[in-house]
């Protein structure tokens, strides 16, 4: 120990005598309670904004939803007459039709991005660079407002491939859309996968395909299906894209080159060129029961996705 | 054994294919984006484009400062009125609420976040609007910058609450103990320690909010009157601004590109380039902050 | 004997159902060293952070019997001024992502203290106090996590040393430290015990040898409820301790 040392030692030894300050101990106290009071009364706040939005939406809409409703199709007209069923299946063609599309895509990008960018052989300075602009890639698409989805969809798939307004197009556009969204969330719940398994496997002399698909994936399938079903919610309440790949049309869909409108198309014409605010209403309370619907999905998925992990551990 | 092999090489192929159509689709959009915007910016000109304040395509007039100017005010009222908002709540759920609480109050950001825009678009035509009209001023109809900010404020919410909640609770463990074992009262230890550890984490979530708000498309247009005059004061106060009609720049392509031809539609195309350009400065000029701030 | 700091009578914590340590009564004497030694899972980290109540921060914990400071219970104090009074450093050493000069001058100003020229004073005393003033006095507003782990560690109870407490609880603070940063932690220990009084958790048989004037041996059998087995100088408890449990560990026969 040095001289300054044990000289610190002697006035530490009177600060430590003395009672620490403890004037101020009522006022930090009374801080925090004013402090976490407003915290509950925004917290309090955020749940009123939602029971009124959607309170409202679904007391006032649920009522014109009925079996017919939901079965017929829309008259068109300025009255905004019939029902929803053609939305309804247009919806369900373009969400199936996104998902096939992005999902193989998604899946295969999250894979190579977890399996193999840490491989070490000729090139891997390579790889890692390409790994490292696709991460950029992704990250940019997450940040590219809809409507620009929107005017490249309809510059690419509706004008230059000449798909026309379609379910194609809007297909195509979709999936550019909700691409990062599924790449995402399977990079998430591939890089949750352990370590031991994929050694185990390749210790057993399974190649590195064998591993990843009998393996690897299987582990990661509950956060797999999460990325889906957001995918799915992404479709079902996106708006500006289809608006300007879709077309609006509100005949039943024939084939991927028909024309159409999803549900939250159909929400936004009623809305704006007829005066059937009832029936929008009703199409927007089958929307957020939807939503609803696929919350609670996501919930049981991921409840399982915890599960699961705990046992990995 | 040699089949299996080939089959592994085959398939890495494939992912590295699926892995590259990212940066595929993102060199497309752009080149698309910028290919078809090029007539609009060579016949017009930047300067006609980004200072004018007449838009009237009939006439050949395209500038679109008074679009750039709906977009700038209505996505800056929103995050003045639901940032604060958001951060409580995003504290309110990490720190404050008990575990219950917690769940419900979660469950309920989430679907706050997955409402459709147009739903939320519905309500502040049905809602929102005819209570705004009741303001007792010349010339208000209700639609325009007061009700669309109030509507988007409502949307940013729940990103902002769920990515600051997130940076929130990936603080250290040991940092709170720390700062409690000091004698630090619990509001202290999250004002003193618990946000300024989280700084990066809630940053890039107002980056995200603002690029929510920025390319908002469709609830704009529902409610925010698209009037494509610059948006200036009804009447001698300054604050009926507000009241006025504007449009966005993401409404100003929806509105009219199913119908638009030849250089109109190169102009639309030219608005996605500006909303771009604008969406990229606001996203460098937070990092530019984030990064000065780290350096103090 | 000196004077009696801290008095635990017939304590005992349940983390809901289970119970982690069960009836234990101590004395611990002012300006000593305490060493709580024992195998993981006896419980003697749980019983040093009920000293300053960081239990509380754990949902579903319980307790029973007494703890008295300085002949006061410290369930019936406010949390926040106990701790102002019971300083604690950790397993790992954690200061915050601040500057050296702001994680010691951390404690003061949250009691709202603001001067300028008292705080430096303060940060001047308790790096000096840590034996680490020599080594930072130039880079002040470096980064406290730009240290070495040693120094990191020292800064951790220089900060606390700022609160200005009786008592200082460590939580096997020399755990991730190299062996020459740990002689320096445990020269620092002997030097800080001239004024306060020190609890120390420690795996460390040699270490609670060279650092404590007294020694509690925790125990735990299978049901996992830790339980103090003996308590006494630490001399006697190394050369001759009276329970055959303590006598097996002291001399490395299980743990």
């Amino acid at each position: 120990m040095n001289q300054a040392e044990s000289n610190a030692s002697s006035t530490v030894q009177s600060a430590a005598q003395k009672q620490p300050n403890r004037s101020n101990l009522k006022q930090r106290h009374l801080s925090q309670k004013f402090a976490f009071g407003a915290l509950w009364v925004g917290g309090a706040l955020v749940m009123l904004i939602l029971l009124v939005v959607v309170g409202y939406v679904i007391t006032n809409g649920i009522r014109e939803v009925t079996w017919e409703f939901l079965t017929t199709a829309p008259r068109g007209g300025l009255s905004g007459e019939g029902g929803i069923s053609t939305t309804i299946v247009s919806t369900v063609y373009l969400i199936g039709l996104t998902i096939v599309i992005a999902t193989p895509l998604g899946i295969g990008a999250a894979i190579f991005l977890t399996e193999y960018a840490g491989e070490t052989n000729v090139g891997s300075k390579f790889l890692r660079s390409l790994i490292d602009l696709v991460h950029f890639g992704v990250e940019t698409l997450a940040g590219i407002p809809s409507i620009i989805f929107g005017l490249f969809g309809f510059a690419l798939f509706v004008s230059v491939l000449h798909f026309g307004f379609s379910l194609l197009s809007a297909g195509l556009a979709g999936a550019c859309l909700v691409l990062p969204t599924i790449i995402r969330t399977t990079e998430e719940s591939l890089l949750t996968v352990p370590m031991s398994y994929r050694e185990a496997s390749l210790a057993l002399g399974a190649t590195k395909w064998q591993t990843i698909y009998q393996v690897v994936l299987p582990a990661a399938i509950p956060g797999i299906i999460t990325g889906i079903i957001l995918s799915v919610a992404r479709v079902i309440s996106e708006t500006a894209v289809f608006y300007v790949t879709l077309g609006g049309s509100a005949r039943m869909p024939t084939s991927i080159f028909s024309s159409g409108r999803t549900l939250a198309l159909h929400l936004y014409y009623l809305a704006m060129d007829t005066n059937a605010f009832d029936k929008a209403m009703a199409t927007g309370a089958v929307l957020i029961i939807s939503i609803i619907l696929i919350n609670l999905i996501i919930d049981f998925v991921s409840s399982k996705l915890t599960a699961g992990l705990r046992e990995n551990q | 054994m040699q089949r299996r092999y080939r089959i592994d090489k085959g398939i890495k192929y494939l992912l590295f294919f699926s892995a590259i159509v990212s940066i595929i689709i993102v060199f497309l959009i752009f080149f698309f984006i910028f290919q078809s915007s090029l007539p609009a910016f060579q016949q017009i000109g930047l300067r006609n484009i980004l200072l004018e304040t007449t838009w009237r395509p009939t006439n050949g007039q395209y500038g679109i400062l008074a679009m750039i100017v709906g977009s700038v005010m209505v996505t800056f009222m929103a995050i003045v009125m639901g940032v604060p908002l958001a951060l409580g709540a995003a504290i309110f759920l990490a720190e404050v609420a008990p575990r219950a609480v917690q769940n419900v109050f979660r469950s309920a950001i989430q679907l706050l976040a997955g409402i459709p825009s147009v739903v939320y678009g519905l309500f502040g035509m049905v809602v929102l609007v005819p209570i705004v009209r009741r303001i007792p001023v010349p010339g208000n109809s209700g639609y325009g910058l007061l009700s669309a900010a109030i509507v988007l404020a409502v949307m940013i919410l729940p990103t902002i609450t769920s990515v600051t909640e997130d940076a929130l609770r990936a603080v250290p463990r040991s940092y709170k103990e720390a700062s409690l074992a000091l004698g630090a009262t619990h509001w202290q230890t999250i004002i003193h320690v618990m946000i300024p550890a989280a700084k990066s984490g809630i940053i890039a979530a107002l980056i995200l909010g603002v690029g929510r708000a920025i390319g908002e498309t469709m609830a704009m247009i529902m409610v925010i009157g698209n009037s494509v005059i610059m948006p200036t004061p009804l009447t001698d106060n300054p604050l009926t601004i507000f009241l006025r009609q504007a449009r966005t720049l993401t409404g100003n392509i929806a509105v009219e590109i199913n119908y638009a031809t030849g250089l109109h539609e190169s102009m639309l195309f030219a608005t996605g380039v500006v909303l771009f350009i604008l969406i990229m400065i606001i996203n460098a000029s937070a990092h530019l902050i984030l990064r000065n701030g780290e350096r103090s | 004997m000196n004077s009696i700091k801290i008095e635990t009578i017939h304590y005992s914590l349940n983390y809901g159902n289970f119970r982690a340590i069960e009836d234990i009564s101590i004395k611990i004497p002012e300006k000593q060293v305490t060493a709580l030694i024992g195998p993981s899972g006896c419980g003697k980290s749980t019983f040093l952070r009920s000293f300053n109540r960081m239990n509380d921060l754990i949902p579903g914990v319980t307790t029973e019997g007494e703890i008295l400071l300085d002949g006061e219970d410290i369930f019936k104090m406010d949390p926040v001024s106990l701790r102002q009074r019971v300083g604690m450093v950790f397993q790992k050493p954690n200061p915050f992502p601040k500057s050296i000069y702001d994680n010691v001058a951390y404690g003061p100003r949250v009691n709202g203290l603001k001067d300028h020229k008292k705080l430096d004073e303060i940060v001047e005393r308790s790096l000096r106090g840590a034996a680490l003033w020599d080594e930072v006095k130039d880079n002040l507003n470096k980064s406290g996590l730009a240290l070495s782990g040693g120094q990191q560690q020292r800064l951790c109870i220089a900060r606390a040393l700022a609160v200005e407490p009786s008592v200082i609880l460590m939580d096997e603070p020399a755990a991730s430290l190299d062996p020459i940063a740990t002689l320096r932690i445990e020269d620092l220990i002997r030097m800080l015990v001239e004024n306060y009084t020190i609890v120390i958790v420690t795996h460390n048989m040699q270490q609670a040898g060279r650092v404590s004037d007294y020694t509690a041996f925790f125990f735990t059998d299978e049901t996992r409820t830790g339980r103090l087995v003996e308590y006494d100088r630490t001399q006697v408890i190394f050369t001759n301790p009276k329970d055959k449990r303590t006598e097996d560990y002291i001399t490395g026969r299980f743990g």
